[in-house]
């Protein structure tokens, strides 16, 4: 076990983790906001990757070939929206149909498993090359970084409008909102559109980094988005109280986790049980508020005077 | 300024739980008047007021709000004519979001929502002018989550919210049942003041038979869905609880077998 090893696979580590962290920021919107477990995005997280470069081997840019895969990305949580809202699927089954029927779509965009795309042949925004000996505004951690922080910037704007108030009052509670003549049933539609968007261009970005799209490239995705997260709030959920600063929260717990994946892998275990232990570590995690509540739980203190 | 037309609505039709909640009922309000609703458990009363507001769609009849049909207006289409409290003070606020922020969704109410700003400054200051008089100490809580009010508070705020925006009918469902006999005084005392102030059409279901003869000029009791007794004017004022319970038996032909009602 070099110690360099592991030091040379970190930057590396970094990159993914920003980018699955765009991803983490999109289940976040659905899980924490509307919460939902949106389980669409195991399919959206090949739909992006595969719509990005198809259109670039068509001869598109990286640019209009990355919105095209966040509009496709939309398309699938609108589908989703649909199924639970408009058909009274519950949300986490709606989810897995759609799941389901993009596995079929993504094979007939890329027409086969997978689709490689060649960084010497091709501008692309980021990739697993561009992140030693480049100029720093080529580099990918800089790039994705940069991306975050507009996405993250754009989120915070959007959720303090009217329509993001609404859409967060729906998440909260659906009768209230109703009450306040919102509209529930669009805006989770909405909100699983915009979620999906983000995870679509997610995808996007890592079939460039890692230079193909493959149909199962988005397997299990839900979980790692889960685990950043959760690792997002359990580390820095007592500073970051901020709506902004929560999002920044979950782009870095997806960094944490994938330095701590790469640690795991240097440490040379099993790579067959990654999965395994992702799944458990999330379980664990998911767990915690439900035991603290169960066994160990305290008077809560309530604000305010007594009497109101 | 509302009016229910022979609504009918069976939940759970054709199964052993089938439960005709509304049989035919009729009522019709005038503008200004304060109606106080009393009934033994499943009499039908928060199935009158969801049926108003749209929760469900009605099996038969019509209901006409200000003259207009909205029967078939689903439920987010209505709350443009409704102010809300409901019996759980859970139900009326969003817990996660600001005091601030759940007074916002509420004076966008009817509004469509699009991306103008969710909250504005001079808003802000219309709120704590608004909150000052509860003497809740609300005023000076603007960005505190609503999840940390106590019970009475959260039902004062609701009550504040559904009649933000004048409401054309502003419909309590139980809503002091939940809190403790003082914080439930206060709170009535602000519904009272709030409704005489802006000369709100109110329906208010109450459990208490002392509330239901103090409050409002016009109290109905209701029975297996359909309203029983309707009291107005000089004839509700020296109404007793004891009248209502011989009432009640005379319409009903049963025992008023609800202790609260009796002990309230």
């Amino acid at each position: 076990m070099n110690i360099m090893n592991l030091i040379n696979a970190l930057p590396g580590a970094a990159a993914q983790g920003l980018i699955w962290g765009i991803m983490a920021i999109g289940v976040c919107l659905t899980f924490r906001i509307l919460d939902v477990a949106d389980l669409t995005v195991d399919g959206t997280m090949c739909t992006g990757g595969a719509v990005c470069i198809m259109m670039m081997q068509a001869g598109f840019g990286v640019w209009p070939s990355m919105l095209a895969a966040t509009g496709a990305g939309m398309l699938a949580g609108l589908a989703t929206g649909i199924f639970h809202t408009f058909m009274g699927i519950p949300a986490i089954l709606a989810g897995i149909l759609t799941q389901l029927s993009l596995y079929s779509v993504n094979l007939k965009i890329m027409g086969k498993a997978n689709q490689a795309i060649n960084v010497s042949q091709y501008d692309l925004l980021v990739s697993l090359r561009y992140i030693k000996g480049v100029a720093f505004y080529k580099n990918t951690i800089f790039v994705v970084a940069l991306f975050i922080l507009v996405l993250i910037a754009v989120l915070y704007w959007f959720f303090g409008t009217e329509l993001g108030c609404a859409i967060r009052a729906t998440g909260c509670n659906s009768s209230m909102s109703r009450a306040q003549g919102i509209n529930t049933n669009f805006n989770k539609v909405l909100g699983l559109m915009v979620s999906n968007g983000l995870v679509a261009l997610s995808s996007a970005l890592l079939a460039q980094y890692q230079g193909f799209a493959d149909v199962n490239m988005g397997r299990g995705a839900i979980v790692i988005g889960l685990a950043a997260v959760i690792i997002g709030e359990a580390v820095f959920g007592r500073i970051f109280k901020n709506f902004a600063l929560r999002l920044l929260a979950v782009a870095l717990g997806s960094i944490l986790y994938y330095l701590v994946l790469q640690t795991v892998i240097w440490l040379g275990i099993d790579t067959d049980l990654l999965k395994l232990l992702s799944a458990l570590v999330v379980a664990v995690f998911l767990a915690i508020p439900y035991w603290k509540g169960r066994y160990f739980s305290k008077p809560v203190k309530r604000g305010g005077n007594k009497n109101a | 300024m509302l009016e229910l037309k022979n609504i009918h609505k069976t939940f759970n039709p054709g199964t052993i739980n089938e439960k005709v909640a509304l049989n035919g009922l009729n009522l019709s309000l005038d503008d200004g008047d304060f109606v106080t609703v009393i009934g033994g458990n499943g009499a039908g009363k928060s199935t009158m007021l969801n049926a108003v507001a749209g929760t469900w769609m009605v099996d038969e009849g019509q209901i006409l709000i200000d003259g207009e049909d909205v029967t078939k207006l689903p439920e987010h289409k209505r709350a443009i004519y409704l102010g809300r409290v409901f019996q759980d003070p859970m139900t009326g606020t969003a817990a996660t979001m600001e005091i601030q922020e759940n007074l916002a969704l509420a004076k966008r109410r009817g509004k469509r929502r699009l991306l103008s700003p969710g909250i504005t400054k001079a808003e802000r200051e219309e709120y704590v002018s608004l909150l000052a008089p509860l003497g809740l100490g609300l005023e000076t809580r603007l960005t505190s989550k609503v999840g940390l009010l106590s019970g009475g508070q959260r039902q004062a705020l609701t009550l504040l919210m559904a009649t933000l925006k004048k409401p054309k009918l502003l419909l309590l469902d139980e809503h002091t049942a939940a809190l403790d006999p003082k914080t439930a005084a206060k709170v009535l005392d602000l519904t009272e003041t709030i409704v005489n102030r802006d000369h709100l059409t109110t329906i208010m279901i109450t459990h208490n038979m002392r509330d239901a003869i103090l409050h409002g000029n016009r109290l109905i009791m209701m029975w297996e869905g359909r309203i029983v007794l309707d009291i107005r004017g000089e004839e509700k004022k020296h109404l007793t609880v004891n009248d209502l319970l011989q009432q009640f038996e005379k319409a009903s032909g049963e025992q008023f077998a609800n202790d609260q009602a009796l002990l309230g």
